[in-house]
């Protein structure tokens, strides 16, 4: 078991709405999770409870059976790797050592990074087909190699469970397909990964469970295929959309009909 | 595998580039610190002031007059080691601070610390403390300085590089204030004129017994930001990413604060306010060295020392009377920033 979340009620201060209305779920070793959920339900603010960078108001978060809220920053990041949506840092760090830098919980306060964690970043860089980007600024590399740097780093912080906000946005296409690819495989490594979307295709894709959050701060947990229906779609986001079983891929498909029948 | 290979032989070209950079750097300093020793109005020959300097070390004596070393030991030996140390200070502060804060526009002096330290230090002066108040007093400036800095971006709830900057010229705006009060109120036939020429900065009055007492400080802090230097550059891709990767975030910002701060006010209690330096000479270690902070404080430091020590020789030899350093930094560094701006192309947000 890596996470067992127990009742989670989550409110911004400044903010009437609770984001989190008593959500409950368990992760398994191996299992992924993608969650769906309109603009603003707090798909992201559920991730960042999850990787213990904000403090639920009430409930509980076991980490590999341990209570979250009383372990160090160390200890969370040697169990979680979490993939924030990339931006810019101000410093050019070439993307080797950007990579390095998720050796961080295995490294002591007052000391710097050996011969084998340079290693161990070259084998993740070579793992995800970037190597000959290693000495390349980390500033001047497009939008889905940093997508991948960031993967790269967080398997060198050799975590049991992977976190992704929304690791498709900002790609094209093609890259969003080999992205999802990339998390497909790390799941059938042993990687226990939740991930968040606004695309139920993506959900459809990556199978195993998926959660749904609401506007009211509502969190259903179920397998995908069975959570993910016609009807739960259309009022989860609020528009028409069909769902349809296309036999050339052999799998469910969610779709727009036309863009002249807004309900 | 032939890759990695490749990329390991690249990382470790780049090692020996860096060791070679910070070799020459070293031998750079030390030919300055000669020559420095040897130029002034008392001219002295290069082998004379080696000889002279390793006699008072090993404690032999030679053939030269009394007067040709005491203006090699007492005055021209104390103003260069001040200046390296004064040097270091300011460039390795300075780095530490746009690393922590993830902003290339900030320095000591921009974030109020240098001008917090030289109030600090003037109203022990005013008080007439004796001089190990000087410093703590210095200290307890800067910091008051950097904390309010810090705290106008946070109050509304902004974490934009602008917010910090203008934060930090408010700040300014009322020490200068405050410094003019300082100076309004000075006797003017004794204090003001020693406070005045303080605040540009001078290394003319420097005593040994003054460069020892900071000493420790300066050494210990360094130490100290150069062995969390990796550290600085987990926390300079923000202050989530950093925690999510295991960094203890806020202890790692306090110590570098604190260091950092104690760097420029021992620096400010030997040798006044010195501008640009600590803005100007991390930029340029990070076009030498690369961005890396453990590459960069380093370099920095060597380079900020070299920078001073040209400076000062060259502010007590082009006149006839002394110049103060932050005019020659002033007129070095500024023009050299807007280089450096221009070639950076630096994305500002």
């Amino acid at each position: 078991m890596i996470y067992q979340v127990k009742n989670l009620f989550f409110k911004y201060p400044a903010q009437g709405r609770s984001i989190l209305q008593d959500a409950s779920f368990t992760l398994q070793a191996g299992e992924i999770i993608t969650i769906l959920g309109p603009n603003g339900a707090g798909k992201s603010t559920l991730l960042n409870c999850l990787a213990n960078l904000l403090k639920p108001l009430r409930g509980e978060i076991l980490l590999c059976g341990r209570k979250m809220c009383e372990m160090s920053a160390k200890e969370v990041a040697s169990c979680i790797s979490y993939v924030q949506q990339t931006h810019i840092p101000t410093f050019a760090y070439t993307v080797l050592n950007y990579v390095i830098m998720g050796r961080a919980p295995k490294i002591g306060m007052f000391r710097k990074p050996k011969a084998q964690d340079e290693q161990a970043a070259c084998e993740a860089l070579d793992l995800l087909g970037i190597a000959h980007l290693a000495d390349k600024p980390y500033t001047e590399i497009s939008g889905g190699e940093r997508q991948q740097a960031t993967i790269a780093r967080a398997i060198v912080q050799e975590p049991k469970v992977i976190l992704f906000d929304e690791p498709t946005s900002h790609l094209d296409y093609g890259n969003q397909y080999r992205i999802l690819v990339m998390i497909k495989n790390m799941q059938k490594q042993g990687y226990s990964i939740i991930i968040t979307t606004h695309n139920p295709d993506h959900a459809i894709l990556l199978g195993g469970k998926t959660a749904i959050l609401d506007r009211e701060g509502q969190l259903d947990v179920g397998k995908s295929s069975d959570l993910i229906t016609e009807e739960r779609l259309r009022k989860l986001y609020n528009t028409d959309l069909k769902l349809l079983p296309v036999q050339e891929v052999s799998r469910m498909v969610c779709v727009q009909p036309s863009l002249f029948r807004d309900p | 595998m032939g890759l990695k290979l490749k990329e390991q032989a690249i990382d470790r070209k780049e090692k020996r580039r860096i060791r070679s950079i910070n070799f020459i750097f070293v031998v750079v300093l030390i030919t300055t610190a000669v020559y420095s020793i040897c130029v002034g109005k008392y001219p002295v020959s290069a082998i004379e002031s080696i000889q002279i300097i390793l006699a008072n070390i090993f404690g032999f004596s030679g053939n030269w007059e009394p007067i040709t070393e005491s203006v090699v030991m007492e005055l021209r030996l104390t103003r260069t080691v001040s200046a390296i140390l004064v040097g270091a200070s300011l460039a390795i502060s300075g780095a530490a601070y746009q690393g922590i804060f993830r902003n290339p526009l900030v320095s000591p002096d921009l974030l109020g610390v240098s001008s917090g330290a030289c109030i600090g230090a003037a109203m022990a002066i005013l008080m007439t403390l004796p001089a190990a108040y000087i410093q703590f007093f210095a200290f307890c400036g800067g910091l008051l300085a950097v904390s309010i800095t810090l705290l106008i971006p946070r109050m509304i709830k902004s974490d934009s590089n602008l917010m910090l900057v203008l934060s930090g010229i408010i700040v300014g705006g009322l020490m200068t204030s405050i410094m003019g009060f300082i100076k309004y109120t000075a006797d003017p036939d004794t204090q003001l004129a020693a406070i005045t020429f303080w605040q540009l900065g001078s290394l003319s009055y420097i005593k040994m017994t003054s460069v020892l007492s900071v000493f420790p400080a300066i050494v210990l802090s360094a130490v100290v930001l150069i062995a969390m230097s990796w550290w600085i550059d987990i926390v300079s891709l923000g202050e989530k990413e950093a925690q999510t990767l295991g960094a203890n975030v806020k202890v790692i910002v306090y110590v570098t604060i604190a260091c950092s701060t104690l760097l420029t006010a021992s620096s400010v209690c030997i040798a006044g306010t010195i501008g640009w330096v600590g803005l100007v000479i991390p930029h340029m270690g990070r076009l030498i060295a690369g961005p890396d902070n453990t590459k960069l404080l380093p370099a920095a430091g060597l380079i900020g020392a070299i920078f001073i020590l040209l400076v000062d020789t060259a502010a007590r030899t082009i006149g006839s009377a002394e110049l103060p350093l932050s005019i020659l930094t002033g007129i070095i560094g500024a023009p050299f920033f807007a280089w450096l701006l221009y070639k950076q192309r630096m994305r500002l947000q």
